[in-house]
This record gives C-alpha cells, sequence and structure tokens, in this order.
C-alpha cells in the first residue's frame, strides 16, 4: 500500500455542511495585520473529529488561519463560529498551541506548572487547583510521557519535550478544539509519531484538531485532510492530495521541490523554516547556542 | 551581645525610624510582588516612565490643595493605561511611545513645579524620597493602598501567571487577558505612587526590578520568585533604613545600594550564572539539555 493509498484509506472526509457537528465554520473571513493583509475571503468548514493539517508556504497565514480560529485576531470582515457558537463564546472548550518561538523558555515555571495553566480557566478566579485538576494534570503528563519531568523549569526541555508540555496543556483542558501551531515543527522522529498518535486518539472520541505544519509527508501521513493555504484558503482535501501536483504548485509556487519515487510515491520538501504571519506586537524567543 | 541588640534597637526610639521602617517594609513587599510581573514581563521601561509621569500629578494636587497621592495616583494609573493602549494599538515602535510620553509628562512636572510661588521643597524631596519623613496619614494611605495591590495580585495571581506567560493561550481558552494587562498596568502605577515616597521618583524602578531580578537568578519557580523577590525587598528596606539612620545618608539611596549589591552578589555567586554553576559546570559533564536551562536574565534576543 502506498502512502497515498493509507492517507486516503483511514481519512474522515471534509464532509458536507449538512453531516453531523461543525468544529469550525469562516465564512468568507478576511484578516490581517495593521494595514497589512494576511488572509483574503476565507470560507472552511471543520466537521467536528476532523483531524485537519494547514499546509503552505512560509507567509501563507497559516498560523493566522489559526489564530483567527483561536480568536486571537479579530477578522476585518467575515463571520467566524467556534463549536457552535460566536468566536469567544466556547474559548473554554478550545486549547490553543502557540509556536514554540512565542515560549519564553527562560518564564520560572516547571513542566507541571504549565500543564496546570490548562486548567486555570476552568478553575475560576481565587481558587487553587483541586484533586481533578491534579488528576487531569497527571493523566496528561503520563499521556506525553513527560511525567517524570514534571518539576523541571522548562527551559531545561529539549525541542521535543516543550512540544510535548505544551500538547499536555491542551489535553489537560479537555478542549473539544485543538488549535496548534506547529505542534511537531522541530521533534525527532519518536516525538512527532507519539504527539500524532495522541491528536488522533483525540479525534476518535469527536474531538477535533487543527494543525499548521512544514512537514508535508507528515501532513500527508498522519493527518485525515489537508487545507492548503496561500493569502487565501487555495483548497481543502483528504490527506492524500498533498501529493497534487496542481494543487502544490498553485500553493507553493516556486518554493517546492518535487521527486518522483521509484515507486511512483511523490515527496514533496518545503523550506522549512518559520517566520512567517509575525504579528507586529510579538516577542519571539530565540534559544542562545541552541 | 547586648550591644549588637542596642544597635539595632536604638533607632527604633525615634518616631521617624518607626514609621520609617514601617513604610519601608510595607513598600518593599508591593513592590517585590509587583516587581516579579514588571521583570517577566519586560516592563522596567514602563516602570520607570509612569513613576516620572506621576511629578505632574503630585504638582498639581499641591498646587489644587487636594492629597499629594490623589494627584500622584491618578497621573500615573493614567500614564500606565495610557502606555497599555499604545502597546494594543501598535502603529508606532512601543518604547518610542513611551519615551515621548514619559518626558513630555515629567517635563509638564517641572514647568508647573517653577510656577510655584514660594517654598515647595518637600515636592522636590518626591525626587530622591524620605521615607523617614513620612506622616503618620500618609503611612496610612499607602498601607491601604497597598494592601488592596497586594490582594488583587494574589487573588488573581494564577490569572496573571497563565496572561504573563502565554497570553495566546490564555486568551483563547478564555481568559480576558486584555483587561487583565490594563489591571496590571493600573496596579503598578498605584504601586509606583506608593514607592514614591520612599525612594523617589528616579529610584522606584530599582524598589520595582531589582529584587525579583536578584530572585530570578535565584530560583527557577513563579510561586518561590513572589515570595524571594519581596523577602529580598524588605531586607534590604531595613538594612538600608539602619545604614542611613547610622551613616546619616539618604535612606532611599541607601534601600536601592543594598538592593543593588544583593543582585551583584547573586550574579557573581548564583547557581544559574555565577561561581556556584561554574563549579557544577566543571564538575559535572553538562549534556545538551541541563546547559540550555541555565539562562541569564534578560537573553532575550527579539
Amino acid at each position: 500500500m502506498s502512502e497515498v493509498e493509507r492517507a486516503v484509506g483511514n481519512r474522515v472526509p471534509l464532509g458536507p455542511p449538512t453531516r453531523g457537528a461543525v468544529a469550525v465554520r469562516l465564512d468568507d473571513v478576511t484578516v490581517g495585520y495593521g494595514a497589512r493583509l494576511a488572509l483574503s475571503h476565507v470560507t472552511l468548514e471543520v466537521p467536528a473529529g476532523s483531524l485537519l493539517a494547514v499546509i503552505g508556504p512560509n507567509g501563507a497565514g497559516k498560523s493566522t488561519l489559526i489564530k483567527v480560529m483561536a480568536g486571537l485576531l479579530k477578522p476585518w470582515s467575515g463571520r467566524i463560529e467556534t463549536l457552535g457558537g460566536p468566536s469567544g463564546a466556547n474559548a473554554r472548550r478550545i486549547a490553543y498551541v502557540p509556536q514554540a518561538e512565542l515560549v519564553d523558555w527562560h518564564f520560572p515555571v516547571s513542566v507541571g506548572d504549565v500543564v496546570t495553566m490548562g486548567r486555570y480557566p476552568l478553575i475560576g478566579i481565587g481558587r487553587r487547583p483541586g484533586a481533578r485538576d491534579r488528576e487531569l494534570v497527571t493523566r496528561a503528563l503520563v499521556t506525553v510521557g513527560m511525567e517524570r519531568l514534571a518539576d523541571r523549569q522548562i527551559g531545561a526541555l529539549s525541542g521535543g519535550q516543550r512540544r510535548r508540555v505544551f500538547l499536555a496543556r491542551a489535553l489537560a483542558a479537555e478542549p473539544d478544539l485543538y488549535l496548534l501551531d506547529e505542534p511537531v515543527t522541530g521533534v525527532d522522529a519518536t516525538t512527532q509519531e507519539d504527539l500524532m498518535d495522541v491528536l488522533e486518539a483525540e479525534t476518535r472520541t469527536g474531538k477535533t484538531v487543527i494543525a499548521t505544519t512544514h512537514d508535508l509527508l507528515c501532513a500527508a501521513q498522519r493527518f485525515h485532510d489537508v487545507a492548503f493555504v496561500n493569502q487565501r484558503l487555495v483548497s481543502t482535501g483528504p490527506a492524500g492530495s498533498v501529493f497534487d501536483q496542481r494543487l502544490l504548485a498553485e500553493t507553493y509556487g516556486g518554493h517546492v521541490l518535487i521527486l518522483q519515487g521509484e515507486l511512483g510515491t511523490t515527496v514533496a520538501l518545503d523550506d522549512a523554516h518559520h517566520h512567517d504571519d509575525a504579528a507586529g506586537n510579538e516577542r519571539h524567543y530565540h534559544e542562545e547556542g541552541r | 551581645m547586648s550591644d549588637l541588640v542596642a544597635l539595632l534597637t536604638d533607632p527604633l526610639a525615634s518616631g521617624f525610624m518607626q514609621r520609617g521602617l514601617l513604610a519601608g517594609v510595607i513598600v518593599a513587599l508591593v513592590c517585590g510582588v509587583m516587581g516579579s510581573f514588571v521583570v517577566l514581563k519586560g516592563l522596567a521601561f514602563i516602570g520607570d516612565a509612569v513613576s516620572h509621569a506621576a511629578f505632574p500629578g503630585l504638582v498639581i494636587a499641591y498646587l489644587l490643595g487636594v492629597p499629594l497621592y490623589l494627584g500622584g495616583s491618578v497621573a500615573a494609573v493614567a500614564t500606565a493605561l495610557a502606555i497599555a493602549w499604545v502597546s494594543r494599538r501598535g502603529g508606532l515602535r512601543f518604547d518610542t511611545a513611551v519615551g515621548v510620553l514619559f518626558a513630555g509628562m515629567f517635563a509638564l512636572g517641572v514647568l508647573l513645579f517653577t510656577t510655584i510661588e514660594g517654598y515647595a521643597g518637600d515636592l522636590l524631596g518626591y525626587l530622591v524620597g524620605n521615607v523617614l519623613f513620612i506622616t503618620a496619614e500618609d503611612l496610612v494611605q499607602l498601607a491601604v493602598l497597598a494592601m488592596i495591590v497586594l490582594a488583587i495580585v494574589l487573588l488573581l495571581r494564577k490569572e496573571l501567571l497563565y496572561a504573563t506567560f502565554d497570553p495566546g493561550g490564555a486568551q483563547a481558552s478564555g481568559l480576558p487577558v486584555a483587561r487583565l494587562e490594563y489591571l496590571l498596568l493600573g496596579l503598578l502605577g498605584v504601586t509606583i505612587v506608593v514607592s514614591i515616597q520612599a525612594v523617589g521618583i528616579i529610584l522606584v524602578v530599582a524598589m520595582l526590578v531589582t529584587p525579583a531580578a536578584t530572585a530570578q537568578l535565584l530560583v527557577v519557580r513563579f510561586s518561590r520568585l513572589l515570595s524571594l523577590a519581596a523577602a529580598l525587598a524588605v531586607a534590604s528596606s531595613v538594612i538600608g533604613l539602619y545604614l542611613s539612620f547610622y551613616l546619616d545618608v539618604a535612606s532611599g539611596a541607601a534601600i536601592v545600594l543594598v538592593e543593588t549589591v544583593a543582585f551583584g552578589l547573586a550574579m557573581a555567586l548564583g547557581p544559574r550564572t555565577g561561581l556556584i554553576h561554574r563549579v557544577r559546570q566543571s564538575r559535572v559533564v553538562p549534556d545538551a539539555e541541563s546547559r540550555s536551562g541555565s539562562g541569564i536574565v534578560g537573553a532575550r534576543v527579539p
């Protein structure tokens, strides 16, 4: 079975609007930073239970798409619904994970502290985490394999461990919608497999996962659907359509290298750096000597 | 032994020293706690700006004959909120906007000050501060304001922590991050006005930043950062005031210098940057993971 067949074989298709619950609905959404346009006229429906990869070149607006879904950016025009309500109404059922570079890794918090933050919006003002919160935090740490490092300061973690911690924070919140910006960028193969296993398991219980990625092979093999983005929504389709040369060319322009393998498998490589969509007021944190 | 005790108790015989110590401890507590957020959010420059912007408020209050605290608080909080608003709007480089705003406000203060006829030396006192001359009435106001700030911060500390660490993640899952930021800057304004009496407009920023920066060199947990910063600030205040009493030097400067010495010691000896760190490094062959944890304060490349 080729990569393509395997990817297509177990997919949940982006169905017609009437079928089942819709996790995210974007209706003609246009958004940007300051005066700079980032995404125009995006109309998209993501059914509950989807495992959707957002792909596109640098500066295509992938992070912007995630942020506008998360309610972090107000659209210039158009309408957004998340989990059946207007933007913000169901925020406590949403978990957003920023790109690793937007996190200050010197911040004096431990792995356990960060994961517990996932519970904070649900605990309420003036209250401490209770037994159930602690249990969910422990369970999330175990799920991502970080329980032994709970007391470690986050700066002392490897790139893969850092991504594991932030996924655990999202899991601890028990959200219905995961919005993840580059959850498997800069991690080793084992971590990528582990994290994608966790996300896939979440979608099997009806939760929705939407994630940006630079890794086209990962998008094809481990996600169920893909959205091609380049300043607009170029196309959506089953994960196997990552290998559609026409869509790739339309999305990436000249920035993609397409290799024809012996068995007819197409491998596409994107230049994997990610400084796209940086909003003016964001601080980026770079590790010195890393 | 009894000499040593006398050395500590003798100054307490004076009402000045009693009130000064009490005020110094209260200011240190609130500055240590608020300073932790200032350091983590990178608000040191804003702290400096807000303290200078309080000056015209003090002068206007003096001219109008209303309580100085009131004038200073209004000016400081208004400036802090204006800065928060500018930073959310963008357009101009943030530090540029802050620089323009606070220099202008301070100039206004100086200009108004020169219109005052007769002697207004106690206003000038606010530039360098003198906690030993605090009146009982001022002490009560200071205590009440400080308790309000501390109560709000402690009540909201987990929300403020999340919003400071990861504003995007916090906002996406329903925390009112923008309102928390305005609140934090408003509280910073009040903290600064409270502290001006102790160390003066020019040195307030040290009161906020130095103990928290020292604590950041010594601990890696937020909860310990808050308590250690507060403890360091309180200890520095007390030591600084005794030094001021015995050496007959300016109290604000003495407090700030004690804090600065503590920072220098932590930097030179501390487990993350100093001697202890180097000894550990030379004994253990560090792996890549533990080495990356030994970050230094402020080593953030934008």
